[in-house]
């Protein structure tokens, strides 16, 4: 018999769910976090190169449109804090094509929030904080991890200096494939997926910080004060063995998050990637001003898996990709 | 033969790597907080039976292998080469090497059906069935009334192959053997 059609999720596990998410709306109520709605389909997508988001047409009162689907929602919320918003807190439904696996699925839910006027380690610490209480118990100790000592420790190599050709054949042994035109990144990445992510937050939470500044994504920069390397203001959370969030120093200069678009699509332009159509009224939004603060975008399938002991997200969502 | 990028990769996929033809064992998307995205891939080569653990670039592609597998009753050897026969009427014939048929010439059996895995129209590989009868051609003389005590002896089949049998099998005796434990199961 056809059984394609039952969720990929038992019907107690979806208690369990909707019982957590009653957790993480008390948690933000505790702290006068404003929940948002904001649009799941907007005018601009994200120029990540390593995102591939979904579009479709609309009929819209200018016509016919393309709008993207979001892969997080980010720009409409930067949107609304400078609009005077204060700390806001969303569970995004968010869309990135082709991302499919254990920890993976096309369409998820985004757990996003923005404090203005935090420092990204106090940011650090209320993260830590929701993730104990989703789990319902002490997730341990919180260990601030340095991206390049975890480097240096685990692999032997600095990913800043070591020459780009002992890094691609590091990482061309680790994974099996060959690396001879990867970038620093891409290597860096691989590395990092599979040598690095396994051992992390088994001990408690391992937060990493200091990434290179070429992976600042939507992230301030700043000079490491220990070394003097160019390092991103944002981190990383992992809890056993798995990324879960990911948080910044928002960007809030309108000319810098200009240039970082028009560097994306160039990027995307020398892959034969499709250009995203730039977010004009997120830049628009900055000119006027967006406060000063950071923001987190945590994996909310994936906690939940973890709270509840499942071996996918899949198994805590109600259809599953494959099943939709 | 079409080609197949990561995200279609799955479970019995076959695909070509390095020349030879695999069968997609396992297909893990990895990705970090930022940055690339790759799977990490195990598959199982088609010739040698070794499993090789790959990573690709996500949206990378891999071409389709032809290989089918279809099911053919074992005629005879002429000593260099093992003929089999489908089973779907047609008669048609097909010659195996003794490098494709492996671990499988121990279990041979005139009239009995395989699994034969063909690649381009050659046979690569052959399985036997879970559970084979064969006679034994060998083995110590049997001890009467010793049904229940544990103790086990070697015998030899009329395939070759050689199995720990019960203290009470006797020559002649025909047993019902799992070939992929290559153990006893009972008197047939």
């Amino acid at each position: 018999m056809e059984t394609d059609w039952r969720p990929t999720a038992s019907i107690e596990t979806l208690r369990e769910r909707a019982r957590l998410l009653a957790v993480v709306r008390a948690f933000f109520a505790a702290r006068d976090v404003l929940e948002v709605e904001t649009p799941v389909l907007g005018h601009g997508g994200s120029s990540d190169v390593h995102l591939a988001s979904l579009s479709t047409q609309a009929a819209t009162p200018a016509g016919r449109e393309r709008l993207w689907l979001q892969t997080s929602p980010e720009f409409h919320m930067k949107r609304l804090l400078a609009a005077g918003s204060g700390p806001i807190f969303q569970l995004a439904r968010s869309f990135r094509d082709g991302e499919v696996g254990r920890r993976h699925n096309i369409e998820f839910t985004m757990l996003e929030w923005y404090r203005p006027g935090m420092p990204l380690p106090a940011l650090i610490e209320e993260t830590s904080a929701l993730v104990g209480d989703v789990l319902g118990r002490d997730p341990g100790p919180l260990r601030r991890c340095r991206y390049r000592e975890l480097f240096r420790d685990i692999l032997s190599i600095d990913p800043f200096t070591t020459a780009l050709s002992e890094i691609r054949s590091l990482a061309s042994e680790r994974g099996g494939l060959e690396m001879d035109d990867a970038s620093r990144d891409d290597c860096l990445d691989l590395l990092m997926s599979l040598a690095i992510e396994p051992t992390l937050g088994h001990e408690g939470i391992d937060v990493v910080v200091d990434y290179p500044a070429s992976q600042a994504a939507l992230a301030r920069r700043h000079q490491d004060s220990e070394d003097g390397e160019w390092v991103a203001s944002r981190f990383e959370l992992y809890l056993s063995g798995m990324e879960l969030a990911n948080g910044y120093d928002e960007l809030t200069d309108a000319a810098e998050q200009r240039q970082r678009f028009t560097e994306d699509n160039a990027s995307r332009r020398a892959l034969g990637l499709p250009e995203v159509d730039v977010d004009e009224r997120l830049l628009a939004a900055l000119e006027a001003g967006m406060p000063k603060g950071s923001g987190v975008a945590l994996g909310l399938d994936r906690l939940i898996q973890l709270a509840l002991g499942k071996a996918s997200v899949a198994e805590v969502m109600a259809f599953a990709t494959p099943r939709c | 033969m079409a080609n197949y990028s990561t995200n279609e990769f799955k479970g019995g996929l076959k695909v070509m790597l390095d020349g030879d033809p695999c069968a997609i064992v396992e297909n893990e998307f990895v990705k970090p907080g930022k940055g690339q995205a790759f799977n990490r891939v195990k598959l199982r080569n088609l010739i040698t039976g070794r499993v090789w653990e790959r990573t690709f670039k996500s949206g990378e592609s891999l071409e389709g292998a032809d290989v089918m597998d279809l099911e053919m009753e074992y005629l005879y050897t002429d000593g260099d080469m093992w003929h089999f026969m489908k089973t779907d009427g047609s008669f048609e014939q097909y010659a195996v090497e003794k490098k494709a048929l492996g671990d499988t010439a121990k279990w041979l059996k005139e009239q009995v059906a395989y699994t034969v895995t063909l690649w381009n129209d050659n046979a690569i590989s052959v399985s036997p069935p879970n559970f084979i009868e064969l006679e034994v051609v060998e083995t110590d003389p049997g001890l009467k009334g010793d049904t229940a005590q544990g103790g086990s002896k070697p015998a030899t089949l009329t395939s070759g192959a050689v199995v720990r049998v019960p203290l009470f099998i006797n020559q002649g005796e025909v047993l019902k053997v799992d070939t992929r434990s290559g153990e006893y199961v009972s008197r047939a």
